[in-house]
């Protein structure tokens, strides 16, 4: 900043005396000025259409098909793998190839992304309890990546480096093979060194174990409705929600915040929830340079299942924090409710105006 | 040396015109094919763009709005996705293209509600992910260009140049009754309270360099402001003694110390309506009396050079205009319309003018063969260095 060096003015500590410029400035600044393009917060407005927060967001819209992913539909894109059965035991194979790609994470702004099948979040890969899971990972980047899963496994299937397959150097590739335990709201990432940079630059997805059961004879009822299918017959819209950040100047901090990639991505196209059904989302924070991420749900209560691994709810609660890597469910409706708009955010404030908001569009029945 | 040598050998062959251009041509040559061959397309790709945005302006409008003016100096050019105020994605439009050619300007208009008195950082978020950020160090409403507002500007330049340089003056009768040794030691603490003003003229260039864009290059503007500076004054110098045959009258002597006073004030008139504009300063009583203190010694300087001329009271007076005044011009286009290249320019050019009329003093102080290296002229020398520093403290918070 230019200051008069010279005769080293006094610096006011007040700016009572600089009102004399223009006189009587005072009192006639400071008041914010609605700014509402649109629909307004608060009123129900049509899919794809942007919200406006009081002049506070983004300008312009992201090209979801250059990217080759949208926020909309990464929601409810579910890798089952190819499924096959080897005695009694369910086979699925999963097929990763990382590769390097530049991202549109806000409107204009490109980032030179790693990626896992191209998008960022990689693929949901969603198995059930004690099914076996063979992943072949492809390194399609220019640099060496691995793929190191939450879960139950074997050293060898670690995805670290320098133990068992370590590090995929480009154009290699290897198959990591495990059972799925436990059941809960996993997530798997790059473990290649230097670690922050592979998580930040994009190299993570979220890896969903169903309740088997047949396992659970206790809770079969419970277990069965956690389940990919059990959701499906009982009308409960599942939905993944990956909290993450990314860091274009390389400093160490985070220019955008979003969840599943795109500043104010469910801002821009909300989304739209109806008020005679379950939902259920399976919320993971892998957001790099800040200890911790958050979810507040605007008007409404919800049922937090930490990591997902019981099927009982750990908390009742509208805000739940999770640092990196922590995972949970939560499962809410919005029976009796007036359709609306309810915000979604981190409740770092700072998050939210940099880009992790959005909106449930509310609307009536089952959309 | 033969004569033979001294003279050009007649020779046949090309014209020495073309001989002049020839290397022209070849870099030409060599310019176009670098064009359309464009060997380093190749290397290019590896690279990510050069980025570079200097935020040149920026206008606070009440209640609700950030206007901002941004140029372009890198070598490649800029496209501004997003603005963030206060690490919060704002709304914002940009006059034109977001794509900011080399050394092109935009201006970008964000209807933040900012607070006064508060401070407040802009962010520009290029396409590649590259942010420039510019700070507002205290929030205040930037001043419209009203009657009003110019006659604030006006009052704040009579008060920081015009009145203390013309007080200054007053001193005349007392060197006019100086014996020669001691007009002589005046002129030397003249010459030193101009070297300090060279060096804080130079200071504050540099440092209004730092708002100058990448390619406009602060520090060659500097260059340019002193060289072009002294080289115009030594030949007009030259040029006077020429017509006049030998000595520089006093009175002439006087003139360019004012001349090269009234461009430092311009400086410093734009440094203080810019800061006075931004919010950065207050005026107080104390503050004032500090500038006239600090300030008249600059009178001093211009009426020493005239201890044994016989000037009308309005070439005085006219002097004292012409250190002065250029105060009151800096102070309306450093608070109206700041552009740091301008200011930049203008106190280096300031701070070459100095030196040069330091450089005329120290012949002054030798004339009928007098030595430089009298003692009196080294306490004086000093003496107004260190008049400079003491007045100077008054100014300081």
């Amino acid at each position: 900043m230019r200051k008069v060096s010279r005769r080293e003015l006094l610096r006011a500590g007040g700016v009572g005396a600089a009102a004399v410029v223009g006189g009587g400035l005072l009192g006639r600044v400071g008041r914010a000025e609605e700014h509402r393009h649109g629909a307004a917060a608060g009123q129900g407005t049509g899919h794809g259409e942007a919200t406006a927060h009081g002049g506070m967001g983004t300008i312009g819209t992201v090209d979801h098909a250059r990217n080759g992913f949208d926020p909309s539909e990464i929601l409810y894109d579910w890798d089952l793998g190819e499924v096959s059965r080897r005695g009694d035991q369910t086979v699925r194979e999963y097929r990763i190839v990382a590769i390097d790609k530049e991202v549109e994470i806000a409107p204009g702004v490109f980032f030179p992304a790693w990626t896992y099948n191209g998008s960022i979040p990689g693929p949901t890969l969603r198995a059930t309890e004690g099914d076996r899971l063979r992943i072949e990972f492809v390194n399609g980047g220019a640099h060496p990546h691995t793929i190191h899963f939450h879960g139950l496994h074997s050293a060898r299937m670690d995805g670290v480096p320098g133990i068992g397959a370590g590090d995929v150097m480009p154009g290699d590739s290897t198959v990591y093979e495990f059972d799925a335990f436990p059941f809960g709201c996993h997530l798997y990432h790059c473990h290649s060194a230097p670690l922050k940079r592979h998580i930040h630059k994009g190299l993570y997805g979220a890896f969903v174990i169903d309740p088997d059961p047949a396992r659970h004879p206790d809770q079969a009822d419970a277990a069965r409705r956690r389940s990919y299918e059990g959701a499906r017959e009982a009308n409960v819209r599942e939905m993944v929600m990956v909290m993450n950040g990314f860091d274009t100047t390389f400093d160490g901090e985070n220019e955008v915040y979003a969840v599943n990639s795109i500043a104010f991505g469910y801002q821009v196209a909300p989304i739209r929830v109806g008020n005679d059904e379950d939902i259920r989302v399976y919320l993971v924070n892998l957001t790099e340079f800040d200890p911790i991420n958050s979810f507040h749900l605007h008007g409404n209560f919800f049922d937090y299942y930490d990591t997902g691994t019981s099927l009982v709810p750990t908390v009742h609660t509208d805000t739940i924090m999770q640092c990196q890597a922590q995972r949970g469910i939560l499962e809410f409706n919005f029976r009796g409710y007036e359709p609306g708009m309810h915000m979604f955010h981190a409740h770092q404030t700072e998050f939210v105006e940099l880009g992790w908001m959005g909106f449930f569009d509310v609307v009536e029945g089952r959309p | 040396m033969s004569a033979r040598t001294q003279e050009a050998p007649p020779r046949r062959g090309p014209p020495r015109w073309l001989l002049g251009i020839l290397p022209l041509l070849v870099l030409g040559a060599l310019l176009f094919a670098f064009v359309r061959i464009d060997p380093l397309s190749g290397l290019r790709e590896e690279f990510p763009p050069v980025e570079e945005l200097t935020v040149e302006r920026a206008v606070l409008e009440s209640p609700t709005g950030i206007v901002l003016t941004v140029r372009n100096g890198g070598p490649d050019p800029v496209t501004v996705a997003q603005v963030l105020v206060d690490e919060a994605y704002w709304n914002f439009t940009i006059d034109g293209d977001a794509t900011i050619e080399r050394l092109g300007r935009a201006t970008i208009r964000i209807p933040y509600p900012w607070g006064e008195g508060e401070a407040h950082e802009v962010t520009l978020i290029s396409s590649t992910g590259v942010t420039f950020a510019h700070e507002i160090a205290v929030a205040v409403e930037t001043p419209e260009t009203t009657g009003k507002t110019l006659l604030t500007f006006t009052l704040l330049g009579i008060f920081v140049g015009v009145i203390p340089v013309l007080l200054g003056l007053t001193w005349l009768p007392f060197v006019r009754r100086l014996p020669d040794q001691w007009v002589r030691f005046f002129l030397a603490l003249t010459a030193g309270l101009l070297v300090f003003l060279a060096v804080d003229a130079l200071d504050e260039a540099l440092e209004a360099s730092e708002g100058v864009a990448g390619a406009f290059q602060g520090l060659g503007l500097i260059v340019i402001g002193v060289v072009v500076a002294l080289a115009a004054l030594y030949a007009l110098d030259g040029w006077m003694r020429q017509r006049r045959h030998g000595d520089l009258s006093p009175l002439y002597v006087a003139l360019l110390i004012a001349v090269g006073i009234g461009l430092h004030n311009l400086g410093e008139g734009l440094a203080i309506g810019a800061a006075y504009a931004l919010g950065e300063v207050g005026l107080t009583a104390f503050l004032i009396l500090g500038f006239t203190l600090h300030n008249v010694t600059e009178g001093l300087g211009i009426v020493t050079p005239l201890a044994r001329a016989r000037p009308t009271l309005l070439q005085l007076a006219g002097l004292g205009l012409i250190a002065g005044v250029p105060t009151i011009i800096g102070t309306w286009s450093g608070g109206l319309g700041y552009s740091p290249i301008l200011a930049v320019l203008f106190l280096s050019i300031g701070a070459g003018a100095i030196v040069q009329v330091v450089w005329e003093i120290g012949k002054l102080l030798t004339r009928e063969g007098k030595p430089l290296s009298a003692p009196l002229n080294s306490i004086g020398f000093a003496a107004g260095v260190l008049v400079m520093y003491l007045t100077g403290l008054a100014v300081a918070a």
